[in-house]
């Protein structure tokens, strides 16, 4: 499990319901360093995926605009208990990180 | 074709090459074409044209969403959008008055449903809309968002 990245993932009558927040400032590009005056520049998770046992089922754009360590839940058919739910984000500056855990 | 929004592009482009061959962006997959001209659109209007290749968006009471009347944190404001509609390519979030106004866009892969649950930040009082994207036609709702400064009411 990496680093700053929950998942939770829970079957229920075929539908499984997953539940993610990954760490990141999700700097927007338009603040100002108080003290220099100058903007901060914008850093911020572009893309996050979301497989269902290594196939794609969802697929997160993000932009600036999207909150601090950024909150993504979503739902699909199918699913059972124990299949890997794994989440894999990139940033605008070329970082990634992913996560994984088992369906419940 | 504006020439310096293309010479930006390709120079991006280039960018993103040498890194991706330099090994750096590991999980290849995850880079997958992130809608930059949506994102940067200053209206709504580019920005439904930028997603759906349409500035026409039905209003549809089949989905609804799922947000504060009052957001008191204005950093962290809850949106859900749940639509009862098959065939979901993509699931947008967009806030009218923020500088950018598409916040989110989701794309639903087979088995996902018209479900979706996020955090915006949000500049000030604004109706947030969910758009919906299937069978090549965009369908929308919308409601509004209060933000109050100094969480005072107001």
């Amino acid at each position: 499990m990496a680093k700053g990245i929950l998942i939770r993932s829970k079957a229920s009558g075929g539908v499984t319901l997953v539940r993610s927040s990954m760490k990141h400032k999700m700097e927007t590009g338009q603040r100002k360093n108080k003290k220099t005056g100058k903007k901060i520049p914008a850093h911020f998770i572009q893309v996050a995926k979301f497989e269902h046992n290594g196939k794609v089922v969802f697929t997160a754009n993000l932009g600036p605009a999207v909150s601090k360590n950024p909150y993504v839940s979503f739902k699909f058919k199918g699913g059972n208990k124990g299949d890997t739910i794994k989440v894999s984000w990139v940033d605008n500056k070329g970082k990634s990180a992913s996560g994984e855990d088992k369906i419940r | 074709m504006k020439r310096r929004l293309f010479l930006k592009g390709t120079l991006a482009g280039g960018a993103i090459a040498v890194a991706a061959s330099a090994g750096l962006l590991i999980p290849r997959t995850v880079m997958a074409a992130w809608p930059k001209s949506a994102f940067e659109a200053k209206n709504i209007k580019d920005a439904l044209n930028a997603i759906g290749g349409t500035s026409t968006a039905t209003s549809s009471g089949k989905i609804k969403i799922n947000a504060p009347e009052i957001a008191e944190v204005s950093a962290e404001v809850r949106i859900t959008v749940d639509a009862d509609m098959d065939n979901i390519d993509s699931i947008s979030i967009i806030v009218e008055k923020n500088p950018s106004p598409l916040a989110a866009h989701f794309e639903l892969g087979s088995g996902a449903l018209g479900y979706v649950s996020t955090r915006v930040k949000m500049a000030k009082t604004s109706n947030v809309m969910a758009v919906i994207k299937a069978g090549g036609k965009l369908y929308s709702a919308k409601k509004e968002v209060k933000v109050t400064v100094g969480g005072c009411g107001g």
